[in-house]
């Protein structure tokens, strides 16, 4: 029976591995600026991890192939060097390979969050809701009127509790179930949850941040390629939470101002 | 007429009175029309884009019906009732029928009286959750997956309450739970019509969701028809 | 240590009555086989829950028979609604977590043999192990209620995070009464593993036997002892962050909930608090609670393989040191289940190293079993197929670590199914087959009777290459972004995975279906297996000294004296290739080390 497992354990590791070497599950397109950084460490990270899955159980299966049913009397035998060779060789090999991805992987990670948004950059607020996303802009006045929270109506399509009739702000803010942005443009997301915890994930645009209630947060990002793109919700935020999305419309420069134009005539 | 004739159409008017419903057949009627004065909110597009198995149902985007604006200032969806003057009925037997077609409600306003069986069924390929929030009657939250039987509940106290779908922000209705039968909610047209009361003093209420309820007194004495008109005051947003 | 009088001062008299023998038993012994029993009722529960889940997940409008009876509300018509989805989730986890993988392989095992294996008579507490039990038995009963309630079990997952789960019933079905009893029901866990771990702690510490220098335990004990400093810290923590839940909830406190929230069209009441503390309090405990679930298998592997291998570990030394900084380091990466959560990026880099380095450890492990297979005499049967089984689970769950300790991949992988792939593997796989492992060996001691050895093997293949079908597949689904936690999926993105989800719900039965043939060995050979020797597999720890079953005071009133470690294996020794424990003969080395 140590035989059948040596060989089950082989034909698991060659299972597992031929998905992902035959590339059956690709990654999204990333329609990104800052994607690639993620993409090359994710294929980096899938060779160290690949191959030391299958090297491990490689490793296994040979062992267990050679070790058992063994002849009477056959003798006990070391591994030559002993506990310091698996010290070292976790240490040396696995350790500085993985604080490398480690380094590595920063600048992925810089990109995202410690680069602040261009100057020119489209601001859009975003608010995550039970079970809906909706995207305010700001409207010809450039400025977003105030939330009140205690002026929401849904059932009115007054998703943030504007308040149009006492504030000049609110009266042009545009809000739309759609994320609709310029390609190419930078777009600076300002995140608020109406009511518990929710989370941004667009898996083209390689973001995902969770909507914090009591926190103002924001991301930013630069779609490249025009076309509809789901939004989906990645945080457990009740019985909804399967069906929660919105779609990213990511347009020309001038279909973006059509559409605003139109949006502020309703 | 011979004792024998006596005696049967005696015990024939026993019985008709015995079996008569509370209250004679015939009566007086109170009718009119609801308008607003001022500019109303214009009604925005519904934006159906998260929930793609609905909005592809409309070539162009639903408007709201929180004000039902009609020709001549009418306004629609106004439920019309007798809020005092008039006793307590039972229940009908049969059921009032909420819809959810097209992530919306059907009707926007349903009224229905107290006791009554309201039945909730889901045409949609999607799954809604009713969650109606009333404040006295007892708050329930259920999710109705697309093809399950319809859902049953009722209310035993009467009251005016919202509904609304989680699952689908915009989906908003109201429940008019009400203790008798003298009831009617406006179209388009504005006007309405409560036929069938009995003499008395009345008290009809007119209740809107947006711009609230009003009332007034009206004294109905045999067969005749009297007019109550209600002006509501319109908001701009 | 001087044990002797420290001993005598533990020893309870012997127990009389059927409560005192078999209910509310001070016995170790028993109390670990409560433990064990209460942990077999969780995972078939949560293995059904988790059917129930994948069944509809790949058939949405399937009527399932039967559930319309348990559930009114959560299947009408016998179709789980997206709550009830939720519901069975959370309470899966719950089960699963607390319930088996803190149940089985620590406090059960842990309860039966740490005492055996460092020569004591009982643990150092015995009325508080007994309370230890009883308690979380309570606990458990509180959790299944949420099951028999109007509104139904919690729907905000094991992890409860606030404000869904701190605002009351206005966040959705199941998050009044279900939540609320969730809360009471951990803090009540807490109480008992806290009890436990303590008890653990002074047992090891005081009462071992003459000659078990600290160093000289078996590698299970040193597993359940760092587990136990593990616990200690951890459930320090949830407890008190469940009762500021419950305090939320019904004292109209606000730990947890922020101002401005409206929910269900109303304005909360309270002002003031941070979800994000939620997230540390659980992490800082949660974190740490999934080594409290591997290290005890991992020690119970250990000493199984060696037993099977007929060969000591490379160094038993090193392998106590790396579990000692698995234990250490498991405190200062909690932040990695929180890199996208809004906490400081800064954060998230510091929390993304100790999370790379506690590979190092976890690999010296790893390659040391591996080292040591080689040149041994590696004998097959259920128990160290299980054992290897453990190995190859534990890297195949191990390695996709790497991606997600790293935070600009967490930001792509997060929420996935590669996250669901990665804790299923190494934490419920891996972990329960050292549970598995463990049954297989110990039976024998545990009830004097040997489990069948053929259905034994059954079970491990069907449970081996089921396991691989079931969560292998989530990886793959993880890398193209499918999101977790969904009742099912209804955008055309997922269309053409669905064939993929239907085939891990396929192999999830199968595999379910598999553990009912262990669970029918445990009962059949319970009544009418072989009855086993004291010694089955020519093993040298000091359990094995002891007669099958152990008398209830163990050693029969003698203070064992130990001589060596524990591992004498390929020694020419009286009873063959190896020497026991509380042998004073000296071992000759068989082969030249």
């Amino acid at each position: 029976m140590g035989k059948l497992l040596a060989i089950v354990l082989v034909a698991i590791a060659v299972l597992s591995a031929y998905p992902i070497v035959t590339h059956m599950f690709v990654l999204p397109e990333d329609i990104s600026t800052h994607g690639y950084a993620i993409d090359s460490q994710i294929h980096d990270t899938m060779l160290e991890a690949g191959l030391s899955f299958v090297g491990a159980q490689i490793v296994l299966a040979a062992f267990v192939w050679s070790f058992t049913n063994r002849k009477e009397g056959s003798p006990l035998r070391s591994f030559p060097g002993g506990a310091k060779v698996a010290v070292m060789a976790a240490f040396v090999l696995v350790g500085t390979e993985v604080l490398a991805l480690g380094v590595m992987g920063q600048k992925a990670w810089a990109e995202v969050y410690f680069t602040a948004p261009k100057p020119n950059a489209i601001q859009i607020q975003a608010q995550a809701e039970q079970f809906a996303y909706y995207f305010r802009y700001a409207g010809p006045d450039t400025k977003f009127g105030a939330i009140h929270p205690d002026k929401i109506d849904e059932g009115n399509q007054n998703y943030f509790g504007l308040d149009p009739a006492n504030e000049v702000e609110a009266r042009d803010d545009i809000v739309s179930g759609e994320l609709v942005v310029p390609v190419n443009r930078e777009v600076q997301l300002l995140m608020h949850a109406k009511d518990v915890g929710h989370s941004f994930y667009i898996r083209e645009l390689r973001i995902q941040q969770d909507f914090v209630p009591g926190l103002d947060l924001s991301l930013h990002f630069t779609a490249t390629k025009i076309g509809k793109y789901e939004i989906v919700c990645t945080q457990l935020c009740g019985l909804g939470h399967y069906n929660m999305k919105a779609y990213m419309n990511v347009m020309s420069e001038e279909d973006y101002e059509k559409w605003l134009t139109e949006q502020a005539g309703q | 007429m011979g004792r024998k004739q006596f005696v049967v159409a005696g015990l024939a008017m026993l019985v008709l009175a015995a079996t008569s419903k509370a209250g004679p057949p015939a009566g007086g009627t109170v009718s009119g029309k609801v308008t607003y004065e001022g500019t109303p909110a214009k009604m925005k597009p519904i934006d159906m884009s998260k929930e793609p198995s609905c909005a592809k149902m409309y070539p162009t985007p639903p408007v709201a019906e929180t004000v039902v604006a009609g020709s001549g200032n009418s306004l629609g969806n106004v439920v019309v009732y007798i809020s005092a003057g008039a006793p307590d009925e039972a229940a009908p037997s049969t059921a009032a029928v909420f819809n959810q077609k097209g992530c919306r409600y059907i009707p926007h306003v349903l009224v229905f009286q107290v006791n009554q069986e309201l039945k909730i069924q889901n045409e949609d390929q999607t799954s809604h959750n009713i969650h109606p929030l009333p404040k006295i009657n007892r708050e329930w939250n259920k999710s109705q997956p697309p093809g399950t039987p319809p859902i049953s509940e009722k209310y035993d106290k009467a009251e005016i309450f919202p509904v609304k779908c989680n699952v689908h922000p915009w989906m908003h209705g109201n429940f008019a739970v009400l203790k008798n039968s003298h009831f009617a909610i406006t179209g388009d047209s504005g006007a309405f019509t409560l036929p069938n009361l009995p003499p008395g003093k009345y008290t009809v209420t007119a209740w809107h969701e947006s711009y609230g309820d009003q009332s007034q007194e009206v004294t109905i004495s045999g067969r005749e028809a009297k007019t109550v008109n209600f002006v509501f005051k319109a908001k701009p947003y | 240590m001087q044990e002797g009088s420290v001993q005598e001062a533990h020893v309870h008299a012997p127990p009389e009555g059927f409560v005192r023998k078999y209910i509310f038993s001070l016995d170790h012994k028993v109390i670990g086989k409560q433990y064990f029993a209460l942990a077999l009722v969780a995972v078939f529960t949560g293995m059904i829950l988790s059917w129930l889940m994948r069944i509809h997940m790949v058939w949405p409008n399937a009527k399932i028979p039967l559930l319309e009876m348990f559930s009114k509300n959560g299947a009408p018509g016998g179709v789980v609604t997206p709550e009830y989805y939720l519901s069975l989730l959370t309470m899966h986890g719950t089960l699963m977590v607390f319930f088996v993988l803190t149940n089985a392989p620590f406090a059960a095992f842990g309860n039966y043999f740490l005492p055996i294996q460092i020569g004591a008579e009982d643990m150092a507490f015995p009325r508080f192990n007994m309370m230890s039990f009883w308690t979380t038995f309570a606990a458990w009963v509180v959790l299944m209620l949420t099951f028999f309630i109007p509104d139904g079990p919690p729907i905000a997952g094991w992890t409860e995070y606030a404000p869904l789960s701190a605002v009351g019933r206005d966040a959705g079905p199941g998050m009044q009464w279900g939540a609320s009893l969730w809360g009471i029901s951990i803090a009540i866990f807490c109480i008992a593993s806290l009890l436990g771990a303590l008890n653990f702690i002074a047992t090891t510490l005081d009462l071992r036997a003459r000659g078990m220098t600290l160093m000289r335990m078996p590698l299970c004990t040193w597993a359940w002892f760092i587990t136990s400093c593990i616990a200690l810290l951890a459930f320090a923590v949830l407890f008190p962050a469940c009762i500021l839940l419950i305090l939320d909830r019904h004292a109209g406190t606000s730990f947890f909930i922020p101002s401005g929230l409206v929910i269900s069209d109303r304005l909360q009441p309270h002002s003031g608090g941070s979800p994000l503390l939620w997230q540390h309090l659980f992490w800082f405990f949660g974190h740490p609670e999934v080594y409290i679930a591997i290290l005890p298998s991992m020690g119970i592997v250990s000493h199984i393989l060696i037993n099977s291998m007929r060969k000591p570990l490379l160094s038993a030394k090193v392998v106590i040191y790396s579990m000692m900084s698995i234990g250490f380091l498991s405190y200062m990466v909690w932040g990695h289940h929180m890199f996208v959560s809004g906490m400081n990026p800064m954060s998230s880099l510091a929390f993304s190293f100790p999370t790379l380095t506690i590979t190092i450890p976890a690999t010296v492990l790893t390659l040391i079993w591996l080292g040591s297979l080689y040149g041994s005499n590696l004998q097959i049967n259920s128990a160290s197929l299980f054992a290897l089984g453990f190995i190859s689970m534990f890297v195949a769950g191990g390695v996709s670590g790497f991606f997600l300790a790293q935070p600009s991949i967490d930001i792509y992988l997060h929420a996935t199914y590669f996250v669901v792939g990665h804790f299923h593997l190494v934490m419920g796989v891996a972990s329960l087959f050292g549970v598995f492992a463990g049954t297989y060996f110990w039976f024998p001691k545990m009830t004097g009777r040997m489990m069948s050895e053929s259905l034994g093997k059954l079970h491990f293949w069907i449970t081996f290459v089921g396991a691989y079908g079931i969560f292998m597949p989530f990886h793959y689904l993880g890398l193209i972004g499918n999101v977790r936690r969904y009742q099912s999926f209804v955008d055309d993105f997922m269309t053409p995975y669905i064939g993929w989800h239907k085939f891990v719900t396929i192999a999830a039965l199968i595999t379910g279906v598999g553990q009912f043939i262990f669970l029918f060995n445990l009962i059949y050979s319970r009544f009418k297996g072989k009855v086993a020797p004291e010694n089955p597999w020519s093993a040298t720890s000091l359990e094995w000294t002891v007669p099958s079953p152990p008398p209830w005071n163990n050693f029969g009133g003698r203070h064992p004296i130990v001589y060596h470690d524990p591992y004498q294996y390929g020694v020419k020794g009286s009873k063959g290739d190896f020497v026991m424990q509380n042998s004073p003969e000296q071992a000759v080395p068989a082969s030249g080390d």
